[in-house]
C-alpha cells in the first residue's frame, strides 16, 4: 500500500493544491464549473483513460488473476455438486423437517439482492442526482448488481423441492390449467426480481455500447469482430449521443423507483406473514437502507482490490473511497436506527409475543448472531466518522468485510430467531446449518466472483466515456469555462481567458 | 436488411470528414457548420459533449414520447393479466376479498410498467439511432478509429444540398480542422 499516502493528498489538500508526485506536473485545477477538487488524479488526457482501462484486457492475464478465477471457479464447482445432491436428493439435505429449516436459503436469497442495490444506486440514483464521482464506479457495481442478482435467483429456484416445476412460479398456462396468486408478495417477488435483473442488464448493455466501440477500434482479428458486434455499430456520432442520453437519463429514472420497490416487496414476504419479528411496517425501509449498507460494502470490497489489481488508482482515487465510506455511515446509522425502533415498537405494541420475540433475538439462544450484527453494522462502521479511517486502504477494506458479514447475519437474524420459536411449540427448533447449506452459500461466492473474474477480465471495468466526460477540458460550451489549450507535453493545462 | 443499414447518401462519395483538436473547437466548428446551413452532417465524439447538440441546431430527442407509451403498455398489460387471470380464468376466494382485488395487483402492474419503459428506452434508441449498423463507410478512414478514444470529428455528408467537394472541405478547414479528408461510399452499397 505505499501509495496510500500520495493518493490521500489529493482530498486533505485544497484544490489548485494538489500535485501529481511522479511528474511532478501541476494538476488541473479546480473544476471550472463547480469549483470542487478533481475527480481523477494525475494530468490525464483523454488517451491516457481509454489506455488505463484498455491496458488490463490487452495484456495476457496476471498471475493473481489466475489464481482469483481458479479458485472462483472450484468453488463454483461446489455450487453445482451443491445443486445436483439437492436434486438428486431433494431438500431433506438442508434439513428442512420445520419451518426454520428454510432459514439459510432466503437468507441467502435476501443476502445477494441486498448487494445488488448499490450497483442501481450508483449508476441511476447518484446519476439523478448528478454525483459526477459514480463514473469511476458505476461500471463495476452494475456489473456486480448483475452477478449478485444472478446468485438470488438461484435460491428461489432451487429451494422449491420440485425444481422441474419451476415454471409454475410465472404466468403461463400449465397442464392443470393453474395460475399464480397475484395477491401474494411472494408473486410479486418472482416480478420485482426478475424485472431488476432484466432492467439492470439493459441499463448495464446501454452503458458499455461506447466502450465495447473503444475496444472494437483497438484491437483485431475475433477480438475486434466480437466487439464489434456487442457494439452493434457505434461511430460516437452525435445525433445518437442525444439519443442516447436521454435514453439513459430515462433507464436511470426507471430504474430508482424500481430499486426501491425490489427490496421493499422483498422486505413484504416477510412484513405480509403474522409472524412476530416479521409482522411490522418499518421493514421496507429498513430493507432497503441495509440492502444499500450492503451493496456499499461489497462495492468497496471489490473496488480497493480491482484498483490496486489493474493500477487504477489515479481513476478509482481515495477520495471515491471516501464518499463511499460516509454513505456507509449514512445507511449503517439507518440500519442501526431500525434495530432500536423495532424494539422500541415491541414494546410500544404491548404485544407480549412482539415483545418475547425481541427478548429473545437479544438474548435467547441466538444471541451470538444477534450481536455480532450489531458490532459489525451499527458499532464498528462508527469508525467512519474518523478521517483517518476513511483514508486508510486496509481499514476500509476490513470494515467492508465486517459489514458484508453483518448484513449477512441481519438476515439471518430475522429469519431465524424470529422462526424458531414460531406461535406453535411443535415448531421449535435451534436450527443448525447442514453441510449442503454452508456448501450452496460458499458455492454461490464462487459464481459471483467467476463472473467477476471473467467480467473484469474480458469488458472495460471503468465507464470511460463518462469518466472522459468529468474531465475539466471536456467541458466545451460553457461561457464561463477556460479554454483549453494543449501544450507541447501532451498535458493539458487551463488558461485563463475566457472562451474564444 | 434495411434495418442493419444506415441510410446513406448515393454515389461514390460519402462525404467529408474533418477532425479536430479538442471539444471546444470541435463546438465553434460545429455552430459555423450548423450556420453556413448544412442539414446532413454529424459530429463523432468519444464522449457526450454538453451542449453541443445545441451548437450543432438539433432538437430534444423524443424518446421520451415512445418510453411514455411502451411504460403505459407495460402497466396496462401487468393490471390486465392480473385481472383476467383472477376474475375469469382461475377466479379464487383469497382471504375473502373480491376477485377484481386491484391493489394488490399494483406491485406487478408497477414492475411490469418499468419493464415496459426500459425496453421502451433501450429498443427505441437503438432504432432512433438506426443501430445496429454494423458497417458504416467511415469506417474506411484509418483516422477515425480515434472518434471512439480522443478524436474529435464533423463529418459532412454527399447529399447535403449545401455540399461542394471544395467548398466543404475549404469550410472545414477554416474552422480550425487539424485535418480533412474525403471518405468513399462503400463500392458495396454503392452498387445497390
Amino acid at each position: 500500500m505505499s501509495g496510500t499516502q500520495s493518493e490521500s493528498n489529493p482530498i486533505a489538500g485544497r484544490p489548485g493544491q494538489t500535485v501529481e508526485p511522479s511528474t511532478g506536473l501541476a494538476l488541473s485545477e479546480s473544476d471550472p464549473v463547480d469549483h470542487r477538487a478533481p475527480l481523477i488524479l494525475g494530468a490525464q488526457t483523454f488517451h491516457a483513460i481509454t489506455e488505463a482501462v484498455a491496458r488490463p484486457m490487452e495484456r495476457p492475464a496476471t498471475r493473481g488473476w489466475w489464481i482469483c478465477f481458479l479458485i472462483s471457479l472450484s468453488m463454483l464447482g461446489l455450487l453445482g455438486v451443491s445443486i445436483a445432491w439437492l436434486f438428486w436428493e431433494g431438500i431433506g439435505v438442508w434439513g428442512l423437517n420445520n419451518p426454520v429449516g428454510w432459514a439459510f436459503d432466503i437468507t441467502n436469497f435476501v443476502f445477494w439482492v441486498g448487494i445488488g442495490h448499490a450497483g442501481t444506486l450508483i449508476s441511476a440514483i447518484l446519476f439523478l442526482f448528478r454525483q459526477k464521482w459514480r463514473t469511476s464506479i458505476n461500471r463495476s457495481a452494475e456489473a456486480m448488481t448483475l452477478f449478485a442478482v444472478a446468485c438470488a435467483l438461484i435460491f428461489p429456484g432451487i429451494h422449491i423441492g420440485r425444481p422441474w416445476v419451476a415454471y409454475w412460479m410465472f404466468p403461463v398456462p400449465n397442464q392443470m390449467g393453474m395460475w399464480p396468486q397475484f395477491r401474494s408478495p411472494l408473486m410479486w417477488d418472482v416480478f420485482a426480481v426478475s424485472i431488476y435483473g432484466t432492467v439492470s442488464l439493459l441499463f448495464w448493455y446501454v452503458g458499455l455500447i461506447p466502450d465495447v466501440a473503444t475496444m472494437r477500434d483497438r484491437s483485431a482479428g475475433l477480438r475486434q469482430k466480437t466487439f464489434g458486434v456487442l457494439a452493434l455499430g457505434w461511430r460516437g456520432s452525435m445525433r445518437h449521443w442525444k439519443h442516447y442520453e436521454t435514453a439513459y437519463l430515462v433507464l436511470a429514472g426507471l430504474a430508482t423507483p424500481l430499486v426501491l420497490s425490489v427490496h421493499s416487496i422483498v422486505s413484504m414476504d416477510f412484513a405480509t406473514a403474522q409472524l412476530p419479528g416479521w409482522h411490522t411496517t418499518i421493514f421496507p425501509p429498513y430493507f432497503v437502507a441495509g440492502a444499500i449498507f450492503s451493496g456499499f460494502a461489497m462495492v468497496m470490497t471489490l473496488m480497493v482490490i480491482m484498483r490496486k489489481a489493474f493500477g487504477l488508482e489515479q481513476i478509482i482515487t481515495m477520495k471515491h473511497l471516501d464518499y463511499m465510506a460516509k454513505i456507509m455511515l449514512l445507511t449503517g446509522s439507518m440500519v442501526g436506527y431500525a434495530y432500536a425502533l423495532e424494539f422500541f415498537i415491541a414494546w410500544f405494541s404491548g404485544s407480549a409475543y412482539e415483545l418475547f420475540t425481541f427478548k429473545n433475538r437479544a438474548f435467547g439462544t441466538y444471541a451470538w448472531a444477534y450481536w455480532t450484527m450489531v458490532s459489525c453494522n451499527v458499532i464498528l462502521p462508527q469508525l467512519f466518522w474518523l478521517k483517518k479511517v476513511r483514508s486508510s486502504l486496509a481499514a476500509l477494506f476490513v470494515l467492508s468485510i465486517f459489514v458484508n458479514i453483518g448484513m449477512w447475519f441481519e438476515r439471518f437474524v430475522i429469519i431465524v430467531t424470529s422462526l424458531h420459536r414460531d406461535f406453535l411449540p411443535s415448531s421449535w427448533f435451534y436450527f443448525v446449518p447442514t453441510f449442503f447449506d454452508v456448501s450452496t452459500l460458499i458455492g454461490s461466492f464462487g459464481l459471483f466472483f467467476t463472473l467477476f473474474c471473467l467480467f473484469v477480465r474480458f469488458l472495460p471495468i471503468v465507464a470511460t466515456a463518462e469518466v472522459k466526460t468529468v474531465l475539466p477540458q471536456a467541458i466545451a460550451h460553457s461561457q464561463e469555462a477556460p479554454a483549453i489549450e494543449h501544450d507541447a507535453s501532451g498535458a493539458v493545462g487551463l488558461a485563463r481567458e475566457g472562451a474564444a | 436488411m434495411a434495418l442493419l443499414r444506415a441510410s446513406l447518401p448515393p454515389g461514390e462519395l460519402f462525404g467529408a470528414l474533418a477532425e479536430f483538436a479538442t471539444p471546444a473547437e470541435l463546438y465553434h466548428a460545429c455552430e459555423g457548420v450548423r450556420d453556413a446551413g448544412y442539414t446532413r452532417w454529424d459530429a463523432h465524439t468519444p464522449f457526450p459533449i454538453h451542449g453541443l447538440e445545441r451548437a450543432m441546431g438539433l432538437r430534444a430527442s423524443r424518446l421520451p414520447w415512445v418510453v411514455l407509451v411502451t411504460a403505459v403498455l407495460g402497466a396496462v398489460s401487468g393490471m390486465g393479466l392480473q385481472g383476467w387471470v383472477s376474475t375469469i380464468a382461475y377466479p379464487l376466494v383469497i382471504s375473502g376479498k373480491p376477485f377484481f382485488s386491484w391493489p394488490a395487483f399494483i406491485p406487478i402492474t408497477f414492475e411490469l410498467g418499468v419493464l415496459g419503459g426500459a425496453f421502451g428506452a433501450v429498443l427505441g434508441m437503438l432504432a432512433f439511432n438506426q443501430l445496429p449498423t454494423l458497417h458504416h463507410p467511415l469506417f474506411a478512414s484509418a483516422r477515425f478509429e480515434r472518434a471512439s478514444d480522443d478524436g474529435f470529428f464533423i463529418s459532412v455528408e454527399s447529399w447535403d444540398p449545401q455540399f461542394d467537394r471544395d467548398r466543404t472541405m475549404d469550410l472545414l478547414r477554416r474552422l480550425g480542422a487539424k485535418e480533412v479528408e474525403l471518405v468513399a461510399s462503400d463500392p458495396a452499397e454503392g452498387k445497390e
